[in-house]
């Protein structure tokens, strides 16, 4: 599957040929790594070479994201041996690794939102200019150059604040490129990006493997794995499993060595009757934003909103749920009318929400499972205006049983559990308000294949109860294997609508950059 | 590659806005602060000429100076998501000191006692720069402490004691009175002081670690910049300024003693806001603060130039702080707003 795209299928063709390597320019061997009693990394082990991209796998909690902790000197590993270049290192800041030659990017860039692009890029080492001083002429044209090279025109003189996420990736990139970094680690950098915007990341990383890099890709998407890797390396429980030519291997069979047992189908998405209209938008419009939008979701449905991230899918279901206001138009729950921008009378009415960003809009990171679990009944659960704190772990317990969250204890803060338990907790929190519809933002994002097919099953069951599902997401299997109906938005406008048996990659696609080819 | 000619059309961005000197110009996070106090100033002076006569000028400048080097200082803090509450104490500290310098050892060369001063403050406000790094415990927290503590010691250290203009050398209370240029000398050391610390913050490499540290604590350490190091220079860099502030205060003011400069900290914070400095770090120029606190000092006297009652004198100023906050937000919304739909257009 190749986002919006169907050129996978010659991606082999692609692949650097095996016999073109070098020596490594980076190994790592049995790595270890604890933290107090918890072993975060049993057996850490990676070989990397010139010219080539190399792709890690894992479930969430397999120890990658230590490993590239590892790589970019933030931990030090307790053991191991550690080589760059044939050389011995054990770095003890980030600065060491920096120095080494290697370049993190990270699933969410860390860039400066109030400083410029220019700014951005050359931090710390911001060429100089008369008196020593800081030069900007020089700081841009030479960031202009690096824009250039990769092919992408940023201004360097914006705030790095407000750029998307594919934007900010393009400056982490330009920075490891302006460092002369000889390796390039991406900590599942496609996670938050639209079809156009991986395709560009993609050449870009091809790019710098053909100039002599040693690329290290992390992702828990799997076409992009086999449509961009040379070689493939899993992980499970933070240890070692193989490593593969990707030629030699399939996704079954990988899948099969992250999980350490077989795992059905992806999408287990299961066929329901669908009910009466729970859901009724008609014309939603705020100018700039999105316009005229009209769909309606039936009970025991799965309607997904597809389209390229930036299309407004995001700021519809937002507006829809009442957290931000549109302008014309009308939102109907089973017939009543809701008001605009009361997100407390959309909940009342018997929808749920689940943000794209756990951390930051679904969860309290430090509030333990169960008080998270239990955020929206804070209402019902009250007596006099108290909270009991039995009422609280009954009900979420309920919850978190049935989703099979797995935590250590339901007092354990949120933050301690891996992205896919964290999903499951948001989806407690609204399941137990007994929703009748909920609209569900990149339900998977960034969560690992085993508990991803979970999450899907778990929808798919609430659907089978009748609940009314609005789901949007940016990657098209999921889009295909689960919705009954596909809603495809671009630039603000329902483009596309297609049933289950219409919707393709190609039509999917088609709906969503329309005006780009158009626009040619 | 296959990117191809349809992949690579949308990445043009939006025009960029007017870069001209006078585009640049409008869109100066100071603007906001030098219109105000141009339109003060204008309309002040149309009532009443005095205002702007050369002793009223004068007057203008003597009082804004020590606010102004406290407001520089606490920009460097406030700009990498910081804050120190006890500059006042470290002024009252160094002013007393200053005091007590002079009459232990009257023939002391007056430089040296500028120098001892600032260095004074220097300790003062590494105290602070170490407890906030090594004990990891909010500035908000630390500084409220040390406001006590530097007060307390401050207290015991004067009792009852007073010192008076009359026990220091008349060549260092002179330089308040002495003007060059019709500037006076202690405004010309502060104006200096702006522009050393400006230069500084724009120009140099630690300057721009100062706002990546505040702008993005989490991704300042993941870079490898040495934001421990760097928050540390913050406080230092701001106690010297206070500690330089105290020696002037001994300078310009007849008396120093146990309460001196007593509640001045929020003054300091309230004049970084007002220049443009964003209260959580990463943005705001010293420039800026210094125009705020030349603001601040500036409606005290306008106000009783025109005579209007002390009591709307602070609202006035607590009204001022709650208009730049504002300004500043809906900047903010508007570029954002701006920035979404320009992004929608180009995906």
């Amino acid at each position: 599957m190749t986002h919006f795209d169907g050129r996978g299928t010659d991606a082999a063709d692609q692949a650097a040929p095996a016999g073109r390597r070098r020596e490594s320019v980076l190994t790592l061997r049995g790595a270890l790594k604890t933290f107090g009693p918890v072993v975060a990394l049993a057996d850490g082990t990676i070989d990397l070479a010139p010219g080539e991209i190399h792709a890690l796998v894992g479930e969430n909690g397999a120890g990658k994201s230590t490993l590239v902790k590892i790589l970019a000197g933030v931990h030090q590993p307790d053991a191991g041996e550690f080589t760059v270049a044939g050389q011995g290192v054990s770095f003890r800041t980030v600065a060491d690794s920096k120095a080494a030659g290697i370049s993190v990017i990270y699933q969410e860039p860390t860039l400066f939102p109030d400083l410029t692009v220019a700014e951005n890029i050359f931090i710390g080492r911001q060429p100089k200019g008369r008196f020593g001083l800081i030069s900007r002429g020089e700081m841009r044209r030479q960031a202009r150059e690096l824009f250039g090279q990769l092919g992408v025109p940023i201004d360097p003189d914006r705030v790095a604040e407000g750029l998307s996420i594919a934007d900010q990736q393009i400056i982490e990139i330009a920075k490891a490129i302006s460092l002369d970094a000889r390796i390039l680690v991406m900590d599942e950098p496609t996670a938050a990006l639209s079809g156009i915007e991986v395709e560009r990341l993609f050449a870009v990383a091809r790019r710098l493997r053909d100039a002599g890099s040693g690329i290290l890709f992390i992702s828990h998407r799997f076409d992009e794995v086999f449509g961009l890797c040379d070689r493939i390396t899993v992980m499970r429980d933070g240890a070692y499993i193989a490593t593969h030519e990707t030629s030699a291997t399939t996704v079954e069979a990988v899948v099969r060595e992250m999980v350490g047992r077989d795992i059905e189908a992806l999408f287990p998405k299961t066929e329901t009757e669908t009910g009466d209209v729970v859901l009724r938008v008609s014309g939603l419009t705020r100018p700039g934003v999105f316009h005229d939008i009209d769909f309606e979701v039936r009970a025991g449905e799965i309607v997904a909103l597809s389209g390229l991230v930036g299309a407004g899918r995001t700021e519809v279901a937002r507006a829809v749920f009442g957290i931000d206001r549109y302008e014309s138009g009308s939102v109907e729950m089973l017939g009543r009318t809701l008001r605009g921008k009361d997100p407390r009378a959309a909940i009342d009415a018997g929808v749920g929400f689940v943000p794209e960003d756990r951390r930051k809009q679904g969860l309290v990171m430090e509030l333990s499972v169960e008080r998270n679990a239990a955020l929206t009944l804070r209402h019902s659960l009250a007596r006099f205006g108290l909270i009991s704190g039995k009422a609280e772990r009954e009900a979420s317990a309920t919850w978190a049983k049935r989703l099979q969250v797995k935590s250590g204890s339901p007092e354990h803060a949120v933050s301690t559990l891996s992205g896919g338990n964290q999903q499951k907790v948001v989806l407690a929190k609204w399941l137990a308000t007994d929703p009748k519809l909920l609209i569900i933002d990149e339900p998977t994002r960034g969560i690992d294949v085993g508990t991803k097919s979970e999450v899907h099953r778990l929808i798919s069951e609430l659907a089978g109860r009748g609940i009314a599902i609005l789901m949007i997401s940016s990657e098209l299997p999921e889009v295909l294997g689960m919705a009954d109906r596909v809603l495809v938005m671009r630039e603000g406008r329902i483009t596309g609508r297609l049933d289950r048996s219409e919707a393709t990659s190609e039509t999917v696609m088609h709906a969503a950059t329309a005006a780009l080819e158009s626009s040619r | 590659m296959s990117l191809d000619s349809r992949h690579a059309a949308p990445a043009q961005p939006a025009p960029h806005p007017t870069s001209s000197p006078l585009g640049s110009f409008l869109r100066l996070r100071e603007l906001p602060v030098i219109l105000a106090l141009v339109l003060l100033v204008a309309v002040t002076a149309a009532v009443n000429p005095l205002f702007l006569s050369e002793q009223g000028v004068k007057d203008l400048l003597l009082n804004a100076t020590i606010l102004m080097i406290l407001a520089v200082g606490q920009t460097l803090v406030i700009i990498t998501r910081n804050i120190d509450l006890s500059v006042g104490s470290v002024l009252g500290l160094v002013a007393f000191g200053t005091g007590s310098v002079f009459v232990a050892a009257p023939g002391l060369p007056i430089v040296l006692v500028f120098l001892i001063g600032i260095a004074f403050g220097a300790v003062l406000g590494a105290v602070n720069g170490l407890l906030i790094t090594i004990a990891k415990v909010p500035a908000l927290v630390i500084t409220l402490g040390t406001l006590y503590i530097f007060r307390g010691i401050n207290n015991a250290w004067a009792g009852g004691t007073q010192y008076f203009a009359g026990d220091r050398p008349d060549a260092f209370g002179n330089l308040s009175v002495d003007t060059v240029l019709g500037f006076p000398v202690i405004t010309l050391i502060a104006v200096v002081v702006v522009a050393i610390v400006a230069v500084y913050m724009l120009g140099t490499r630690p300057g721009r670690d100062l706002y990546a540290i505040g702008s993005e604590p989490e991704a300042a350490k993941l870079f490898g910049i040495p934001v421990t190091r760097r928050v540390l220079l913050a406080f230092v860099v701001n106690g010297a300024l206070a500690g330089l502030a105290g020696v002037l205060y001994a300078s310009r003011f007849n008396s120093v003693g146990a309460t001196t400069g007593s509640g001045l900290e929020l003054d300091v914070v309230a004049a970084a806001v007002v220049g443009g400095v964003a209260i959580f770090g990463g943005s705001g120029t010293v420039v800026g603060a210094a125009i705020g606190a030349l603001l601040l000092t500036t409606i005290t006297s306008a106000l009783t130039a025109l005579r209007v009652d002390k009591f709307w004198q602070q609202a006035i100023v607590g009204i001022l702080i709650l208009a730049a906050v504002v300004i500043d937000r809906i900047a903010g919304v508007r570029a954002a707003r701006k920035l979404r739909i320009a992004e929608a257009r180009n995906v």
